[in-house]
């Protein structure tokens, strides 16, 4: 097998970042002391007047760029997802959501990723906070391109968008020539009859090699990925849940409010139908390689693998 | 201000972000009057349906520059507003008012310290210094004071005024734009309920509605002041 090509998301941010300055001169960047880390300081370094560095105040960063956004500008804040979306809720929720400001919140270091930092910096409850924003995108890129054009369509949609990456690098799997981003589009990335695994973020490809392994047992899975979790493509969902009747989920964010809550909301209220939600259960997360708590939480191909099969039985 | 009533959004407005957004009514009873709305429609405040809603509402009301209710957000909304006029050299100015009792949320001084660290001379950040929140007098619950030291301690240009009185009220504005190089705090001494004799410093006026009677006798008492303020 030759060498796939890995690259963290945040990567991808900061690059897509300093690409877009380029092509538009209202676009300002804010982070919180984090900009080697975030990937903002490629941004920097290419537009260091356009790059504003708030120091460690994550809450005063997130009004700044609503305030920004009220001038036309179009302000991405970043910093890890717990302080984004964490520490700065209600501020994101009522000096960006509230007034429907302009601003991009770029927010890297979600999920038990994180690694070694532990549980204080693993945030797996930023889609639940994000998504119970009225108005706020939700985006969560599986790979480098998919994060490279969501944070594209971020700024091409007028409106308050969370974007969520990733700190370890995962492999590149869009790297097809038809490959587009539609917002709120989801992308089948196989086709199945016997179960749907609907995943988002990190776990797309970890799925796609679960789907692999389920095959050889004879069980055909389709594999969708959901990169825009709000507003979701409940029309994907509900149309491949009728036609295999059964859905796991799989994210890198707890079971409780991201992406697998969202799933069950659309089918329950539609077409009731049985869902396994694969995520972090209800628990905090802890310090280690990032691919060994993958395995550990279950988000590796192998833990997806079994689980689907024994669900499917 | 450079302000337009006929053009609430015009780009090279001077901002003002009411940062104590409570006040919401004395604020869309100004923009009435300035005519960017009608003020009978004022009677329709915090009515369902209504534009007017409890706290600041830049989506439905004109003239709002930024909504706010919840405290210590209106002033970091004012710095990125005076950030963007710099970025972009625009020479319009940020004005915000922040309560006494508001400077309490560690928010103000976050977004303090970056006006200063970022030389916004375009930005004047007002303390109404009524010394009274909801829970009785700010030196009782948790003493911001002294509050002109902090701002200056922040490297703020600090003014103090008695903020009744319209001629260093005016004087203090003008001064805030004569300072360059670093962003200016009015510290505006004031009487809460100024005016109207029963409810002066009284903290359990904060956010109650006369009845008929108490009605009268504070516009009574308004117009006193109001004819007493024009033979000045
Ligand atoms: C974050 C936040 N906490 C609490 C409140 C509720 N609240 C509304 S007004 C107020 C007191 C404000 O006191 P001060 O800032 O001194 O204002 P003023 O005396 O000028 O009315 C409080 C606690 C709020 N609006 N926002
Ligand atoms: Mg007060």
């Amino acid at each position: 097998m030759s060498e796939v090509k890995k690259i963290a998301t945040r990567e991808s941010y900061g690059n897509a970042l300093a690409e877009l300055g380029k092509k538009h001169e209202d676009v300002v960047v804010l982070d919180a002391d984090l900009a080697a880390a975030t990937k903002t300081g490629v941004f920097k370094k290419a537009f260091p007047e356009r790059h504003i560095d708030c120091g460690i105040a994550e809450c005063n960063m997130m009004g700044v760029a609503a305030g920004i956004a009220t001038t036309g500008k179009v302000p991405f804040a970043s910093s890890f997802a717990m302080f984004a979306a964490g520490r700065a809720f209600e501020q994101v929720r009522n000096s960006i959501g509230y007034p429907k400001l302009n601003v991009k919140i770029g927010a890297t270091h979600a999920g038990i990723s994180v690694g070694e930092d532990g549980a204080t910096h693993q945030c797996n409850e930023d889609i639940a906070l994000m998504r119970s924003i009225p108005g706020m995108v939700v985006i969560n890129p599986s790979d480098d391109i998919e994060a490279k054009a969501a944070v594209e369509a971020a700024y091409e949609h007028v409106g308050p968008v969370y974007l969520r990456f990733g700190r370890l690098a995962v492999p590149v799997i869009n790297d097809n020539p038809d490959y587009k981003f539609e917002l709120g589009k989801a992308v089948t990335l196989r086709e199945g009859t016997d179960v749907t695994i609907i995943a988002s973020g990190l776990p797309v490809s970890e799925s796609l090699a679960a789907a692999e392994k389920l095959a050889a047992d004879g069980i055909s899975a389709e594999v969708i990925n959901i990169h825009t979790i709000k507003p979701l493509d409940e029309e994907a969902v509900l149309k491949s849940a009728a036609k295999t009747g059964k859905v796991v989920t799989v994210e890198e964010h707890s079971v409780i409010g991201g992406l697998g809550s969202a799933v069950c909301d659309v089918l329950a209220q539609n077409a009731p139908t049985k869902v396994l939600k694969i995520g972090v259960n209800d628990v905090f997360g802890e310090s280690g390689p990032a691919v060994q708590l993958i395995k550990k939480y279950g988000l590796d191909a192998d833990s997806i693998y079994e689980k689907v099969k024994e669900f499917c039985k | 201000m450079n302000i337009d009533p006929a053009d609430p959004k015009k780009p090279d407005r001077d901002r003002f972000v009411l940062s104590k957004g409570h006040t919401a009514p004395g604020y869309y009873s100004t923009l009435a009057n300035r005519g960017f709305f009608p003020v009978e429609d004022l009677k329709t405040l915090r009515h369902v349906g209504s534009y007017l809603q409890g706290h600041p509402d830049m989506k439905h009301i004109p003239g709002v520059d930024m909504s706010s209710g919840s405290l210590g957000q209106g002033i970091s909304a004012a710095v990125g507003m005076a950030i963007s006029a710099k970025l972009s050299g625009d020479d319009y100015r940020v004005y915000t008012l922040l309560g006494d009792g508001e400077i309490q949320e560690g928010q103000v001084w976050e977004a303090s310290m970056l006006a200063a660290h970022r030389k916004l001379d375009n930005l004047v950040v007002i303390v109404d210094n009524n010394n009274l929140q909801i829970d009785g007098a700010i030196t009782d619950v948790n003493s911001p004071y002294p509050i002109d030291k902090k701002f200056e301690a922040f490297n703020f240009h600090v003014i103090n005024i008695d903020g009744h009185d319209f001629d260093a009220i005016d004087a203090a504005f003008k001064e805030a734009r004569e300072t360059k190089g670093q962003p200016t705090a009015i510290i505006a001494k004031t009487v809460k309920g100024k005016g109207v004799s029963f409810m002066e410093n009284q903290a359990s006026w904060h956010g109650a509605a006369p009845n008929d009677e108490q009605y009268a006798t504070a516009m009574a008492d308004l117009e006193k002041v109001g004819e007493a303020l024009c033979q000045k």
